[in-house]
């Protein structure tokens, strides 16, 4: 409620004088309907991982735990030991969420860091120095945008591979950690936006450009760049056909593909059903907890940038 | 798009009329310049330029990785065109493009206007862009659950309301308009944010004149919101339609392009035939096709709805 007035300074008075009839309480209808579709599946998720299989089958449809355990959870970490989990519908293949936990980790904060930084270097060149060839620059920058992602993956396959990093961490990150087109042209219109003064002050006082880039430009952009860095952060929490590509042993597996991987070891007849919606809750937690923290930051980033 | 387009014009404006003070010195700014893009230019050279050229050239090669690849020509375009597989991955991509348009298309707008017109808190913002902050994976597997055949909660309440059960991902009739409602849910929300942005940049003076002139709601919506808001609305048309025709995570964990051919996306194809298969040559001139499509696909939509004007001006 609060950013009503900031977006649209009018209705926030009108909105008030309106009076409570029949066709707004249809419209409040549909949206609690539209939060319940949007909110309800996670409920039921976290349901299911804290029951039994067996009991899942009996008692499908209840809101509370059927059997209440912490068995699913327990499996996907490898604590049960095979004979344990085959007892409780798992596969009894070792799968160690841990191991995925860390490498989601590291993945996406290694890139996150890489592309943001390096993204708001080049932002800084393609937006407050001159120099000849910048805007032509820029758009080639851009149009990488254009292209999807299936398209470059084959050859960044091959080139990791020719390089002999498949199933590295460092043949992961790669092709992410220098850039992001979109990182560069969010962080370009914040740059284009500040006040030159400070900036010349700084210049007269001698200051060279990668000190005022330092102490001046970032410090004065850090809330774009926490922003961008959290929408980065999801993005590549959530990626899933490069490392299925890249990283398909252990050691290097990301949450994402560890989860496709469970799902498809599980039983075809009687799947492991509450050992899934744990794996899928313990992969989802982390952006759980970065959206109840700065939630606001990032709807509010949405009406901003309109692409992406 | 609009906004870029927009801005690269600030932008060139800027730089061609300089202020006087310092600009001389400015316009040398190159060297320092050339070492504040170096690491991104690595990025660029190495991983977008370099790839797109090598995609191109690997599909007229014939390369199962472990030779050398292997000039054929158009030899894998003519086998492309005669390939049943792949004629079938186009429409059933295209049948899951369209139902993605008109179901999340339809629904954000919707949200979007029961959102401008009773409620524009944050929190009930963020509530529906919930699911879009979640992994395709994970919107996948949480709907496998729900929908599943036999216990899944969704046919328990089909069957309790007394209609037959519905095999969401076994039948091949259903498959794809499921893989549709699963990104749709997963969209819904963010699209309706996107629409939601724009209503709110349409000026309220535009309407109280409509209601000056006795106009009614449903006229308003369509001569006076419609029209204002269509940048916004080919903005998102295009990125619908462009991050559906790519549709491949919620396909893989679930039905892998089953039953039979049903849900064989063309993603999906290029990911089979390059990796499961070693075709590479073939798996690249696919993703060229794929490529000109989606660039066709935008120009389109960006002349015929001549996405980069507003009636607002």
């Amino acid at each position: 409620m609060s950013t009503t007035a900031r977006r649209a300074p009018l209705p926030a008075a009108t909105r008030r004088r309106r009076p409570f009839n029949a066709r707004r309480a249809g419209a409040w209808a549909l949206l609690v309907l539209a939060i319940a579709v949007s909110v309800l599946p996670f409920l039921w998720v976290l349901r299911t991982a804290l029951s039994t299989n067996n009991a899942l089958a009996s008692n499908a449809t209840s809101l509370l735990p059927a059997e209440f355990t912490l068995g699913a959870f327990k499996r996907v970490f490898g604590l049960q030991s095979p004979a344990e989990a085959v007892a409780e519908g798992g596969s009894g293949a070792a799968i160690d969420f841990w191991l995925y936990l860390r490498n989601s980790i590291i993945f996406s904060s290694i890139t996150t860091a890489g592309a943001v930084f390096f993204s708001a270097m080049a932002a800084y060149a393609f937006s407050r120095l001159r120099w000849k060839g910048r805007n032509a620059v820029f758009s080639l920058f851009l149009g990488t945008m254009l292209v999807p992602p299936i398209f470059t993956a084959l050859p960044n396959f091959l080139l990791i591979k020719n390089l002999d990093l498949l199933n590295t961490m460092l043949g992961l990150v790669l092709p992410y950690v220098f850039m992001t087109p979109f990182a560069i042209f969010f962080l370009r219109q914040f740059f284009l936006n500040m006040s030159r003064e400070v900036e010349e002050a700084a210049m007269l006082d001698g200051a060279k450009h990668l000190r005022i880039f330092f102490q001046i430009v970032l410090p004065n952009a850090a809330a774009p760049i926490a922003t961008l860095a959290l929408l980065t952060f999801i993005g590549q929490w959530n990626e899933y056909f490069w490392p299925l590509l890249v990283a398909s042993q252990d050691d290097v597996r990301v949450l994402q593909v560890g989860l496709g991987v469970f799902k498809s070891q599980s039983p075809q007849g009687a799947p492991d059903w509450s050992g899934l919606m744990a794996a899928t809750l313990i992969s989802a937690l982390p952006v759980l907890i970065l959206f109840a923290a700065f939630g606001k930051k990032i709807v509010n980033s949405i009406g901003f940038s309109g692409i992406k | 798009m609009t906004t870029l387009a927009k801005h690269s014009r600030s932008a060139s404006a800027a730089s061609a009329s300089p202020k006087p003070q310092g600009s001389h010195r400015r316009l040398g700014d190159l060297k320092i310049a050339l070492l504040f893009i170096a690491p991104a230019m690595i990025g660029f050279v190495f991983f977008y330029v370099l790839p797109t050229v090598r995609g191109i050239y690997l599909s007229f090669t014939e390369y199962n990785i472990l030779g050398d690849p292997e000039w054929v020509g158009m030899d894998n375009y003519v086998a492309i065109a005669a390939d049943p597989l792949f004629w079938n991955s186009l429409a059933v991509t295209g049948q899951y493009v369209f139902l993605n348009i008109l179901l999340q298309t339809a629904l954000a707008l919707g949200l979007a206007l029961l959102m401008h017109n009773v409620a524009k808190s944050t929190i009930i913002r963020g509530t529906l862009l919930l699911p879009y902050l979640m992994s395709n994976v994970i919107a996948a597997l949480l709907w496998f659950w729900m929908l599943d055949y036999q216990i899944g909660v969704v046919n328990q309440f089909i069957e309790w309301s007394g209609l037959p059960r519905v095999a969401f991902f076994g039948s091949e009739a259903w498959a794809i308009p499921t893989q549709a409602l699963i990104n749709t849910w997963r969209h819904m929300g963010y699209t309706a944010l996107l629409i939601f942005a724009g209503l709110q940049a349409i000026p309220s003076h535009v309407y109280e004149v409509a209601k000056l002139d006795g106009a009614s709601a449903f006229q308003t919506f369509r001569k006076i919101t419609i029209p204002l808001l269509r940048p916004v609305l080919v903005l998102v048309l295009v990125v619908t339609v462009i991050g559906s025709f790519q549709v491949f995570d919620t396909v893989a964990v679930t039905t892998a392009g089953g039953p039979v051919n049903a849900t064989r996306v063309i993603q999906y194809y290029i990911y089979q035939r390059a990796f499961t298969e070693s075709d590479f040559g073939y798996g690249s001139a696919i993703a060229v096709i794929l490529f000109l499509i989606l660039a066709l696909v935008a120009f389109i939509q960006m002349k015929f709805l001549k996405g980069n004007e507003s009636d607002l001006d």
